[in-house]
């Protein structure tokens, strides 16, 4: 069976340890983390969990009954073929010398990025999107010599019905 | 009313119905201890805290009632961790009280610290570091809650020693409510519909019940369920007792040492209906070989354990006892024509298998340690008798040769397989059913790793009896490396033990022995009505395998026989 990547979506409590226990539940029973975004929500005392997991079908299946095991974790939602809005964003430092600055320039300009910090030698990239955005200009910003990467990793919503 | 964390904690101990915790005193704890002494709450003394948490679970499975453990803070707290991780593979409702370090203390390495919620995570249901106080009769209620609903299995709660000394507001129980905890109690009736029809055109059906049945108390539904539909029953090593083993439907304990009936049933059948079971590798061998020919139906409260390792045709999730129920009455509906008619082909196929390849043993010159289990069993039968383990082949051996007619008297460390169990859950099972002989089926390896515990056995005057079956080997895995390394006996053989008779004479218990086959039936008889705590050390056949044995990982039908 094939192995791909889902998106789930989990109201926990936020409470301290809850983290650690969906962290444990992955590593003790094998299961994979690709990525994972963690923050409040508007309602007091519950948090968001965006985790991207790489697995397939009967596994998914498996983790989605273990995590709705947890005491702590209100709801457990599958984002993965369902219509859903996906994000992630970048900050990307890279190597800027006077002949290639306008080339990077038009690249974030293609892309709708910011530059969020600039040096005699770098430009800091913010950049948002899906992840075949973030792949696109990963890979043309790397010839050019990318120093440092950070990603949130991917949030996600359901879309409302139109 | 301002109430103490201590005075709390005692509150709710008796809101909660305990009337007996076992444990173990320390620095942490040394303010709860303070408070205890002023109840009337029983307390056992045990002489190491895996034997408390051991006891605590003995205590639940002969009682029905959450056991309870409290130990102090750091090593008190670690030394629970094995116990605490086989009441959770094999679902006891327990709850550990642990002491912890005052709070201005935490992760500062102070003395006797731990992080014992953090080490314990992953082998409890739940667990608990109380930080503030006016949450501690909550989180106490809760951790109640949670040990004994749903699927059962320990809660643990930490107490900063500041917290069992602060002071707070008192107000009387309401009801638990938590919103993340939903536990399926009502299983969906249109998958009970499907499962009726598959009954119904079934033409070998089986139904393969397991713990889960004991803890929800549903053996008089299960029992009347394989009984209207006329389906032989196997049960797994937790499952022992869920169905009379003298029913003429019964088919013995499946799996690695399972009967060779049971065993073939699976790979035969055409319906098997599991009941309460989670599909243990040590009970379907190979996965893919595991009734393959069969439509599995799988009923469990929980749902991670359906299609965890085996596909199932139809899942139902839901409590054993309610799912039963329903099935029975949808059984009663039903017109299932001349059930002995057609049921004869598929019987008559076990009976030559329980003919062909019944359990069995050679007697010889020595004492085979099923024959003691045999004699065990005869001369206990008529009494209300509740059996323990610890690992290993005794453990095979008692599961084999005793043989259940009701629930909740085989108490065995399943799931983990801890040897050192059986003693301390004898214990605990005794201070739950004092009028009951509570017998230990021990080896001479595992009774030693938990021996300490004669000395609390005897101080609270728990007549429990220690059937020792004396190999001098560690038996199971000798038979492992004979049967599949070639006979290299790597650090197996405990030639050097202590003389267990005299050992039990120096705890101020019992102690006697046997040499030869001729004896044992003598010294069952003066060990198990002696009045006091007794030691019976069986000098058995050191070689002996437990068969039918399949290796692991073949396919269960795979069976190496006597």
């Amino acid at each position: 069976m094939t192995e791909e990547n889902h998106v789930l979506s989990l109201l926990v409590d936020n409470e301290p340890g809850v983290l650690s226990r969906i962290v444990g539940l992955f590593s003790g029973r094998g299961f994979n983390i690709e990525s994972l975004c963690v923050a409040e929500t508007t309602e007091p005392g519950i948090s968001r969990i965006t985790i991207v997991t790489k697995a397939n079908a009967p596994v998914v299946e498996q983790i989605k009954k273990q995590l709705n095991k947890l005491i702590n974790i209100l709801k457990v939602y599958e984002l993965t073929g369902q219509d859903f809005v996906q994000r992630e964003m970048a900050l990307i430092k890279v190597t800027a010398k006077p002949e290639h600055r306008a080339e990077i320039l038009r690249i974030v300009d293609i892309f709708r990025c910011k530059v969020v910090d600039v040096g005699q030698e770098h430009y800091t990239i913010e950049v948002t999107g899906d992840q075949g955005k973030l792949a696109a200009i990963i890979s043309l910003l790397k010839p050019l010599g990318i120093k440092e990467i950070a990603k949130t990793g991917i949030i996600a919503l359901f879309r409302e019905p139109k | 009313m301002k109430l103490t964390g201590a005075q709390i904690l005692m509150k709710v101990f008796q809101e909660e119905g305990v009337d007996t915790l076992f444990g173990y005193p320390g620095g942490a704890v040394v303010d709860i201890y303070d408070e205890l002494a002023r109840t009337d709450i029983r307390h056992i003394l045990v002489r190491h805290e895996q034997g408390g948490v051991h006891a605590a679970d003995g205590y639940a499975r002969a009682s029905g009632k959450v056991g309870v453990c409290l130990v102090t803070s750091g090593p008190g707290a670690t030394n629970t961790v094995t116990g605490i991780a086989s009441a959770y593979m094999d679902s006891i409702p327990i709850v550990v009280i642990t002491g912890q370090v005052p709070t201005h203390l935490i992760g500062n390495d102070a003395f006797q610290e731990v992080d014992i919620v953090g080490i314990t995570r992953p082998c409890t249901k739940h667990n608990y570091l109380v930080k503030n106080i006016d949450d501690l009769a909550r989180i106490l209620r809760e951790a109640f809650f949670l040990a004994r609903s749903g699927r059962p299995g320990p809660v643990l709660v930490d107490i900063p020693k500041d917290i069992a000394r602060a002071t707070a507001g008192y107000k009387s129980p309401k009801a638990v409510k938590m919103p993340s905890y939903n536990p399926t109690y009502n299983p969906n009736m249109h998958q009970l519909q499907k499962v009726v029809k598959l009954v119904q055109d079934a033409r070998r059906p089986m139904i393969f019940a397991g713990g889960g049945v004991i803890l929800s108390k549903s053996a008089p539904e299960l029992t009347e369920f394989a009984r209207k539909a006329k389906i032989p029953v196997t049960t797994s090593l937790m499952g022992l007792g869920a169905f009379p083993g003298s029913d003429p439907l019964w088919l013995g304990m499946l799996g690695m040492h399972g009967t060779y009936r049971a065993n073939m049933s699976t790979s035969a059948c055409d319906l098997l209906i599991a009941i309460g079971v989670r599909f243990d590798d040590r009970v379907t061998g190979k996965t893919d070989a595991f009734a393959a020919q069969s439509k599995i139906v799988h009923i469990d409260i929980d749902p991670t354990s359906i299609r965890k390792n085996i596909p199932v045709t139809i899942p139902v999730v839901g409590d054993c006892k309610i799912t039963l129920g329903h099935l029975n009455r949808l059984i009663e509906a039903l017109d299932l024509g001349d059930l002995d008619d057609r049921r004869r082909e598929w019987l008559d196929t076990i009976a030559a298998w329980k003919s062909t390849q019944p359990l069995a043993y050679q007697q010889g010159e020595t004492i085979k340690p099923q024959f003691v289990i045999e004699k065990l069993y005869e001369l206990t039968r008529d009494r209300e008798t509740i059996i323990t383990t610890e690992v290993g082949q005794n453990q095979m051996w008692a599961a084999q040769y005793y043989h259940f007619e009701k629930p909740g008297h085989f108490i065995t460390s399943g799931g983990l397989g801890v040897m050192g169990f059986g003693l301390p859950a004898a214990i605990g099972a005794q201070t739950a059913c004092p009028d009951s002989l509570v017998v230990d089926v021990a080896g001479d390896g595992s009774i030693q790793m938990n021996i300490q515990e004669m000395a609390t056995a005897v101080q609270y005057g728990l007549p429990v009896k220690v059937v020792i079956l004396n190999n001098r080997y560690l038996g199971m895995v000798r038979q492992w490396q004979e049967l599949f390394y070639e006979c290299r006996y790597a650090c197996t053989s405990m030639e050097h033990a202590p003389d267990f008779v005299k050992l039990a004479e120096a705890y101020g218990a019992v102690g006697l022995r046997a040499e030869k086959p001729e004896e044992v039936e003598a010294v069952l008889r003066e060990g198990l009505f002696s009045p006091r705590t007794v030691i019976m050390d069986f000098k058995v056949q050191q070689t002996e395998c437990v068969y039918p044995m399949v290796p692991a990982g073949a396919p269960i039908t795979e069976m190496l026989l006597v």
